[in-house]
């Protein structure tokens, strides 16, 4: 009997060993298709359908004529490919008695964008630089009033700002619209600049000032060169920025010098004639080029530039 | 007097950082400032180079009095942590930026880089960017950056605090030699680590919350520190301390508990022993366990808590009558945990502390 | 020894106070002067022209008795509570779903970002076609042998506020999302292996864990939606000019109009006066909690 006891145990341990073996051993079987990402990818394939929509109908309607769009809807693609709205919105569409088209508020923007960045971007930086590295008294209260600048509606400093400008005689000028945006762009732009001199080493600073430089020297030999990045991402806010206003283009510049934003709205809000969808169409395309092209060329830095443009203190 | 400090006060608000410090510094001194962080030890060291504001008190310089002045302008050289050398520049242009600030000349700049080149053997480094060096190979290149300033003043800001321990070793020595290549140079260096400052120091300033505790050579700080927290602060692991009373019955004595240690060999300073409050230091160390311990003046046996093998020696936590006492054996002596083993010391190796003041007896 | 004195404090620094001069006075005399004088004017009849004779807090009395400024109010309100609500939850949603290292991850972030880089006034335009009742979604709908859906936003005075808000989104979520992302980044991975280890399911790990350690994150969120929602001006100007009729009137378009158009400075600064006030409430608590409370403990 004893030996059947001795076989009995021999044949659990036999079945424990098994057992053992039968359970799952190796990589982890992986499924390509597995329901939780047919769910995600699914969610977000139609999420990213619903996002592109308004550029596709901006495309597509840009490209037909007229009798097309009046028979069909805006989702359908064009039957026949057509150019002329784009040469029309460029060169013909009217506002008011003016009909030159989109070009004059394109190049009228950019003469507004253009010293406006390069302003805006240098005269922040340099407070950004002071702020960080040569603290004064009293800076603080003056940062602290300008990040709080950033938080008031523009409303409520429109019309003196009118005066001011008038005062300086630069009401309706380019000019004037250049330092409105120097002065609205200064605060988060500074905030931009001194966070980031801040996180630079002060050790750097502290060697470069053993070293004899001084204020300028130490701004273009030693931090200029570091900080290259930063003013990639301050041109990328300044340009999308600047090209996208409205509210200042509108209030602080005469109709023919309006910019791009302002002259489209008036082209496509016009209560005069026939409404052409697709000139519309292919003006607001056109305005929203530059920031588009701005954005697909900048990549990660135009998210970069978001995260510091989140005010973080 | 090559750098000397008179009533230096810094405060930031309500906060003094710096307390009416004074301090002395020799032509040729290594002088190194040793303390935890936030002790004000760098601090110190960023009004000397001119980088801080001061409140109040002067600072002078070769002679000269440099309070006010710019930091180019007070002839010294510095060294940083984070070496802190200019990403875009190469080794070369590092060397030569604050020459071609204060206008040296051309051939007075090369002849000074191929000098510290020379000196510091970074020759084949000159072309570099810093991104292309090694920790230790930038350091150089920092400390290169003061030498071509040809200054008489060397300020350290912890310079090997972010070197490995290897390359720390290293570097120390050739520091020590550069300061003995150097005739006439002073440096002043900041350190958290004990070791780099008793091997460099010719003296330590020892500081805590802005003020300096023991300014001394060395040998005198770790054998007779002013006050128990010098005495904690040095040595590694830590001296002992065991809190009891002095009593003056016939030959003075320390007691704690039952444990009654004669201190009449004891060298007290000022006007000898007087009863009372007091704490007992002694450095692991100088505790010997067996027959090494039966000559000493005092004998006890304690009780084998726990054991750290360290290969060279072993450290011994064990228990004096309560008290905690540690002590280092060498690392063939065969002991275990749970013995009990004689030990002996001298007395007079120890150092006294005030109970109340802290100070040294 | 010699004693130096100490040099004038004036002069220490004095090429960066030189360099922050525009910021001195961009902060002084535009930003605390500008509003100051604004404030001071609203209690002012100033008409055509800007003019100190006060007459109380009449024009407040008389903008808060103005149709169209209740029904701009009105339409804030919903704006903002829709566009927080919505803008807040579908950030985190998308986030949460980038957050999932998925493939493709750069695409999908550049799809959903790239409305922000478009102005209001394309949004506004944009949409507006889109929703146009004859050619836009109603159409297609209807085109499917639904005849009888109706979704006319724009021309509908109950629901325009509601078209608005959907254009706005679609401009706004991308940045949410994107602040929401690097919220969720910035989360220790070792509080995921926690959590699985401890056999929390993910939403709640989710709701329990992650977004009360993204609170600042929400909070720079919630700041930035909130400035935003107070300007909103371009994009109604763009997709209703406040139409039909007033129905979509929003406060800034009413400072404007009366400042710009109406001849009537003293209602335009009562009502960015008040637009002053509702930020101050929304920022100066905000201000107060993520720096007052910084001081203290430095």
């Amino acid at each position: 009997m004893a030996d059947v006891a001795a076989l009995n145990t021999a044949g659990v341990a036999a079945d424990a060993v098994s057992k053992d073996l039968a359970g799952p051993r190796g990589a982890r079987p992986r499924r390509a298709i597995s329901r939780r990402n047919v769910f995600l990818y699914g969610t977000l394939f139609v999420i990213s359908v619903y996002y592109l929509l308004p550029l596709y109908v901006m495309i597509v309607t840009s490209l037909k004529g007229m009798p097309e769009i009046r028979l069909g809807n805006v989702f359908s693609p064009p039957m026949e490919i057509t150019f002329e709205p784009w040469v029309k919105a460029w060169a013909e569409a009217c506002t008011g008695l003016n009909c030159d088209g989109l070009s004059r508020g394109f190049w009228n923007s950019v003469q507004i964008t253009v010293p406006s960045v390069i302003l805006s971007i240098a005269i922040a930086s340099l407070n950004g630089y002071a702020l960080a590295n040569w603290r004064f008294k009293g800076a603080d209260v003056f940062f602290t009033i300008l990040i709080f600048g950033a938080f008031i509606p523009y409303q409520v400093m429109l019309y003196p700002m009118v005066i001011i400008l008038r005062e300086i005689g630069l009401y309706g000028s380019l000019s004037g619209l250049v330092l409105v945006h120097t002065i609205f762009g200064m605060p988060i732009l500074t905030l931009l600049f001194r966070n980031y001199f801040t996180s630079l080493p002060e050790e750097l600073f502290k060697a470069a000032r053993v070293d004899g430089a001084g204020f300028w020297g130490i701004y273009f030999k030693i931090m200029l060169p570091m900080s290259l990045p930063i003013f990639v991402v301050a041109l990328i806010i300044q340009i999308t920025g600047i090209w996208n206003d409205f509210l200042f283009g509108v209030v602080y510049t005469r109709p023919e010098s309006y910019p791009m934003t302002v002259q489209l709205n008036n082209i496509v809000n016009s209560v005069q004639g026939v409404k052409e969808y697709n000139v519309n169409m292919a003006a607001t395309l056109l305005t929203g080029l530059v920031p588009l092209i701005v954005y697909f060329a900048s990549g990660k830095l135009f998210v970069r530039g978001i995260a510091a443009g989140a005010v973080k203190g | 007097m090559s750098v000397s400090i008179k009533e230096l006060t810094l405060s930031f608000g309500d906060v003094e950082v710096l307390k009416r410090l004074d301090l002395e510094i020799e032509r040729g001194e290594f002088l190194v400032l040793l303390g935890s962080s936030g002790c004000g030890k760098s601090t110190l060291l960023n009004c000397i180079a001119g980088l801080l504001d001061i409140t109040d008190g002067q600072i002078f310089i070769n002679g000269r009095n440099v309070t006010w002045e710019q930091p180019k302008d007070r002839g010294i050289g510095m060294v940083f942590q984070s070496y802190a050398l200019y990403p875009q520049m190469t080794v070369e242009g590092n060397l030569s930026f604050g020459l071609k600030n204060a206008r040296v000349p051309k051939d007075e700049i090369a002849r000074r880089i191929a000098r510290a080149a020379e000196i510091l053997h970074m020759g084949p480094l000159l072309k570099r960017k810093p991104a292309q060096l090694s920790g230790g190979q930038r350091q150089r290149v920092a400390i290169g950056r003061a030498l071509v300033r040809d200054v008489d003043v060397f300020l350290f800001d912890e310079p090997l605090s972010n070197l490995d321990a290897k390359l720390r070793a290293e570097l120390r020595v050739e520091i020590k030699r550069l300061h003995q290549q150097l005739e006439n140079t002073t440096m002043i260096y900041v350190t958290h680590d004990q070791i780099e400052a008793m091997t460099l120091a010719d003296r330590i300033a020892i500081m805590r919350a802005g003020s300096i505790q023991q300014l001394a050579e060395p040998h005198t700080i770790y054998n007779r520190p002013v006050n128990k927290y010098v005495a904690g602060f040095i040595g590694s692991p830590s001296i002992n301390l065991i809190d009891g009373t002095i009593e003056m019955n016939g030959v003075p004595s320390f007691v704690a508990g039952r444990t009654r240690i004669g201190i009449e060999r004891y060298a007290f300073s000022g006007n000898g022993p007087k009863p009372g409050g007091a704490t007992f230091g002694i450095r692991p160390e100088h505790i010997f366990l067996g027959r090494a311990a039966a000559e000493e003046p005092f004998t006890a046996e304690v009780d084998v808590e726990v054991i750290e093998p360290m290969g060279a020696d072993t450290l011994v936590w064990s228990k004096l009558d309560g008290h905690e006492l540690r002590f280092r054996v060498d690392g063939q002596v065969p002991i275990r945990t749970g013995e009990r083993v004689p030990i002996g010391f001298d007395p007079a190796r120890a150092s006294i502390f005030d109970a109340e003041t802290e100070m040294r007896l | 020894m010699p004693q130096q004195r100490r040099p004038n404090q004036l002069f220490r620094n004095l090429h960066a106070k030189v360099a922050a001069i525009p910021m001195i006075l961009t902060a002084t005399i535009v930003f605390v002067g500008g509003t100051l004088w604004t404030v001071l004017y609203s209690f002012t009849s100033s008409g055509l022209l800007p003019r100190l004779n006060f007459v109380g807090l009449a024009q407040y009395e008389r903008l808060w008795s103005t149709r169209r400024w209740l029904v701009s109010v009105e339409n804030l309100a919903i704006f903002g509570v829709g566009k927080m609500v919505f803008a807040l939850v579908i950030g985190f949603v998308l986030a949460a779903l980038l957050d999932q290292k998925i493939r493709f991850e750069n695409t999908f972030r550049t799809i959903l970002l790239y409305p922000f880089a478009l102005s209001f006034i394309v949004t506004g335009l944009v949409w507006q076609w889109i929703l146009n009742p004859d050619f836009g979604v109603q159409s297609v709908v209807r085109g499917l042998g639904w005849e009888s859906f109706s979704f006319d936003p724009l021309y509908n005075p109950d629901i325009v506020i509601y078209g608005i808000l959907i254009a706005a989104l679609w401009q706004t979520t991308g940045l949410v999302m994107c602040l929401m992302l690097a919220g969720l980044r910035g989360i220790d991975e070792d509080i995921w292996k926690a959590a699985r280890v401890d056999g929390i399911p993910m939403w709640k790990t989710y709701l329990f864990i992650v977004i009360p350690m993204m609170r600042p994150v929400l909070i720079t969120a919630l700041v930035i939606i909130a400035t935003a929602i107070v300007k909103v001006y371009d994009l109604v100007v763009a997709q209703t000019s406040g139409g039909p009729g007033i129905a979509s009137e929003v406060p800034a378009k009413y400072v404007y109009d009366m400042m710009f158009s109406s001849q009537n400075l003293g209602q335009g600064f009562a009502a960015s006066t008040m637009m002053l006030l509702s930020v101050l409430i929304v920022v100066i608590p905000w201000a107060y909690l993520e720096f007052g409370g910084r001081k203290r403990h430095g």
